[in-house]
């Protein structure tokens, strides 16, 4: 399953107003693995992610998703595989309702009447927002936004999924429904956050970025014991694996 | 200054239609054509836009009122005039359908007098002209706030033509010129001033969104001096000069459009179209409505001997208040069938 | 447009009403809008002068407030908000126009009188009607009809997404209002802060547009929209709108008011 690979080599992007957001980047994921990509704000995660569906030209480096390198010629396909979720869903759901906004993708793969109706059925069955297939995407609260939201990126089938901040301002509950049907999805996962619980819960790795570097790349408790790598990237250890201050306890 | 159906008649309505319809149908076509898919959301968001940026209000310097921004032109300078002429009839949709401005026919006048003015004559023949190659900023302000003022100028012109030729307003034109010039004079030069300022901010900011090369807008590429003089020129004249000519001697102001129509004078509501339209409407009705004196029985009726008249008039008082009588109870009907069907709906 | 603020929500409560499920809701949209088309057209077909006659029009928008379900009360506060330019233009008749045309008893009724109050009712019913066609319909409902009468893709696309867009950017902009306020102590918006802050508000919906544009790449968009159309025009849109125009035409022709008053009183016209 090479398809599912993806490989970034010595990305660089500078902005046209002269921000250089990245600088030098360089990883490479295999299939089925989920992967956090943290940072402080401004350390250029989103502008990392922007990259991995062809929206943002590097301005140097290479990409590559699966076996093609991403060009103009193998864009369509590359969309088709990657399926990116937005920071905010309101960019995502432009739709009259939910059930035309889940329909939208499948539709432009040229999809048939009853494929479609099947697709768009699973694809909220699985956010669990299959009640609100007729509603207005305006009239639908945050959470419910963000799992159309997803929605809209699963009806696709993509093999991989890159997700910015998914967790953002979500509840409690809602926030829970997100990282259980996070683990649910088999296929390659990437996904940037501030959540670190979250990230310390679902990820097999972590990739820190700071000030458009990779400056860590490991398995979660590997990365969140290293406290010095924090510190230098204004970061901090989930609260989780920070002594309880309530009972003092400690986890290892 | 939204048209509305009730001011309109059918012709009126219909003929507006027709031609906002025409043009929303070219822009459609030259917007599929020419234009970046990335255009398609942009101009939705934009017409969003235009909403949110209403809801805005500021004061006027030294007058102690409010306006806020209309929007045309800033979208024309923002999409071209095509792209902008498609945003601004969704906007007026909308206004239309939910917040009771205007009506549906009256959509067809809306469009014309508040898109087609400012996107295909204010921008590519007063704003592209006077703002130039180089782009400054008083150039610029005083681009905007020719081009709003022609298009405003234009709009509001359109609006008393399409009123004073539906015929349901008894207004006379020269008045109707008289009160809606002047305002929009003032209101023009506010929506320029406003205008300039939200395109300067987004040129210092983004200068590669706001368009500067001539060459940006078809419509307006080939600079005829004489065409600009002339729309200008135009401006000016429904401006000032129609409202002050009028306001001192309408009878010349009718004398010259008598010329322009070569007609002696201007058909009243009794001549002319529509008195030939009243003619149709009288024949064609069955019932026609006898209560309603026709003018010039009226002069005729006070010679009449006295008991003929008594006569006459008691018919007429018995059938208009015969009407008024029908009227409410139809009324009443129309209502109780509403309750019936809604006590129904709600029992099923 | 003076109060947007409150106009906003009265926006989304109208629009929440095109939610309901009445027979009427499930017609094809564009029975609805051709039948409204024709009511506006016969409404305003009319002569100046005349009142009476066009009172028996109220039974469409009565009847389809009733068979939609749609609240009563709300649809009378919206259609008292009227066109208020209708009304501006049409106190001028009785002005000018002070002929008397009609008398009852002493009371003479000058043309003026009579043609404001054709304007007005004009007026109700016109509004009347689209107030009413929006609540049974919505407005993706409306688009779709228009857009299969002939109306261009590019503009129904561009019209929904306008739609979709209002609240999310008024919201946008009323924060921003208020967060000005707050912090300008009282003081007025002058017109060069209102660039400021309007061209701000103009450059975040423009990235937010390139960010939809992404959004629809990132699902296969190639410039064609492709839209559910699983409506049908069948026998019950047929005789709905052939039965309502039917009714209009021959309302137009027949004084129904005068007939019926002049059965009551036994007056014959
Ligand atoms: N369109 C743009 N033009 C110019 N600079 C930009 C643009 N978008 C982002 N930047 C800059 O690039 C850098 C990286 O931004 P990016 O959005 O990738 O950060 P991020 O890691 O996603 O931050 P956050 O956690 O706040 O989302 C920042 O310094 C930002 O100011
Ligand atoms: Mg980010």
């Amino acid at each position: 399953m090479s398809h599912h690979i993806v490989e970034v080599r010595n990305l660089r992007h500078v902005y046209p107003d002269g921000t250089v957001a990245l600088r030098d980047v360089s990883f490479r994921i295999t299939h089925g693995e989920s992967v956090a990509i943290i940072g402080a704000n401004g350390a250029g995660k989103s502008t990392l992610l922007l990259h991995l569906n062809g929206f943002l030209t590097p301005t140097a480096g290479e990409i590559r998703i699966g076996d093609y390198p991403l060009t103009k010629a193998t864009l369509p396909e590359i969309r088709r595989t990657v399926g990116m979720v937005f920071q905010d869903p309101d960019d995502q759901l432009f739709m009259p309702t939910v059930y035309d906004d889940v329909a939208f993708g499948p539709l432009n793969l040229g999809l048939s009447g009853t494929d479609v109706e099947q697709r768009v059925k699973d694809a909220l069955e699985k956010v669990g927002a299959g009640h609100l297939q007729e509603k207005p995407p305006y009239n639908l609260s945050g959470g419910e936004k963000k799992r159309v939201a997803i929605a809209t990126v699963l009806s696709m089938s993509p093999d991989i999924l890159v997700m910015d901040e998914p967790t953002d301002g979500l509840d409690p509950h809602a926030r829970r429904q997100l990282m259980a049907l996070l683990r649910e999805f088999s296929h390659t996962r990437i996904f940037t956050s501030h959540d670190l619980d979250m990230v310390l819960e679902l990820c097999s790795r972590v990739i820190i970025l700071h000030e458009g570097e990779v400056r860590g790349d490991g398995p979660p408790l590997e990365i969140f014991r290293n406290d010095e790598l924090l510190a230098r990237c204004r970061l901090e250890k989930p609260l989780s694996m920070q002594g309880c201050p309530v009972c003092g306890g400690k986890v290892s | 200054m939204h048209m509305a159906d009730a001011l309109l008649s059918p012709a009126v309505g219909g003929a507006m239609w027709a031609a906002s319809a025409g043009t929303i149908a070219y822009c459609a076509r030259k917007v599929r054509t020419d234009l970046a898919d990335s255009r398609v959301p942009l101009m939705g968001v934009l017409g969003a836009f235009i909403f949110a940026a209403q809801m805005i209000n500021f004061s006027i310097p030294a007058t102690g009122s409010s306006g806020h921004l209309g929007g045309g032109l800033l979208l024309s300078v923002l999409l071209g005039p095509y792209a902008a002429f498609l945003t601004i009839a969704s906007v007026l949709v909308i206004q239309a359908l939910f917040f009771a401005d205007g009506g549906l026919l009256a959509l067809g006048c809306n469009i014309f007098n508040l898109g087609f003015f400012p996107a295909f004559i204010a921008y590519p023949f007063v704003y592209r002209q006077l703002v130039g190659a180089h782009q400054t900023r008083a150039r610029m302000t005083m681009a905007a706030i020719a081009a709003a003022v022609t298009g405003l100028q234009l709009g509001a012109f359109g609006v008393v033509l399409e009123t004073v030729a539906s015929g349901q307003s008894s207004l006379p034109f020269s008045t109707f010129v008289v009160m809606m010039q002047p305002i929009h004079l003032a209101i023009g030069v506010v929506e320029g001033f406003v205008t300039a300022a939200v395109v300067s901010f987004v040129y210092r900011a983004r200068p590669e969104l706001v368009p500067s090369s001539p060459g940006a807008c078809s419509a307006g590429s080939r600079p005829v001096r004489g065409v600009l003089l002339a729309f200008l020129a135009m401006a000016v004249l429904t401006g000032g000069m129609v409202s002050w000519f009028a306001s001192k001697d309408p009878d010349g102001l009718e004398w010259a459009i008598g010329k322009v129509t070569g007609k002696g004078e201007l058909p009243g509501p009794t001549q002319g179209i529509h008195g030939t339209l009243a003619e149709v409407q009288r024949k064609t009705s069955f019932l026609p409505d006898y209560s309603f004196r026709k003018s010039g029985e009226t002069g005729k009726e006070g010679a009449q001997p006295a008991g003929q008249g008594k006569d006459k008039g008691e018919s007429r008082v018995g059938t208009s208040v015969s009407g008024v009588l029908g009227a409410c109870i139809t009324l009443a009907v129309a209502l109780l069938v509403g309750f019936l069907l809604k006590k129904r709906h709600q029992s099923a | 447009m003076a109060s947007i603020d409150g106009a906003l929500l009265d926006f989304k409560r109208l629009d929440r009403l095109a939610t309901g499920d009445t027979a009427i809701h499930r017609l094809d949209p564009r029975a609805k809008v051709l039948a409204t088309l024709v009511f506006v057209v016969t409404v305003v077909s009319f002569g100046k002068y005349e009142v009476t006659p066009l009172v028996p029009f109220l039974i469409f928008p009565v009847a389809m407030v009733a068979l939609g379900n749609l609240p009563v009360a709300y649809v009378i506060k919206k259609i008292a908000l009227l066109c208020p330019f209708a009304l501006v233009v049409g106190i001028f008749n009785p002005i000018f126009d002070r002929e008397v045309l009609v008398q009852i008893g002493s009371l003479g009724i000058t043309g003026g009188w009579l043609s404001f109050a054709s304007i007005v009712m004009r007026s109700i019913l016109t509004v009347g009607a689209a107030i009413v066609l929006v609540g049974v319909t919505g407005f993706p409902g409306v688009c779709l009809a228009l857009e299969r009468i002939g109306m261009p893709r590019v503009f129904a696309v561009q019209l929904l997404f306008l739609y979709r867009y209002i609240f999310v950017l008024t919201d946008e902009g009323s924060r921003m209002e208020r967060a000005r306020k707050l912090r300008s102590l009282g003081k007025k918006m002058e017109p060069g802060i209102f660039g400021s802050l309007v061209g701000h508000l103009l450059l975040r919906t423009w990235q937010r547009a390139e960010r939809i544009h992404m959004a629809m790449l990132a699902r296969g968009f190639t410039g064609e929209f492709h839209t559910r159309r699983d409506t049908r025009f069948g026998g019950r849109e047929l005789l709905f709108l052939l039965g309502w125009s039917t009714l209009f035409i021959i309302l137009r022709f027949l004084n129904l008011s005068q007939l019926v008053g002049s059965l009551v009183t036994g007056i014959s016209p």
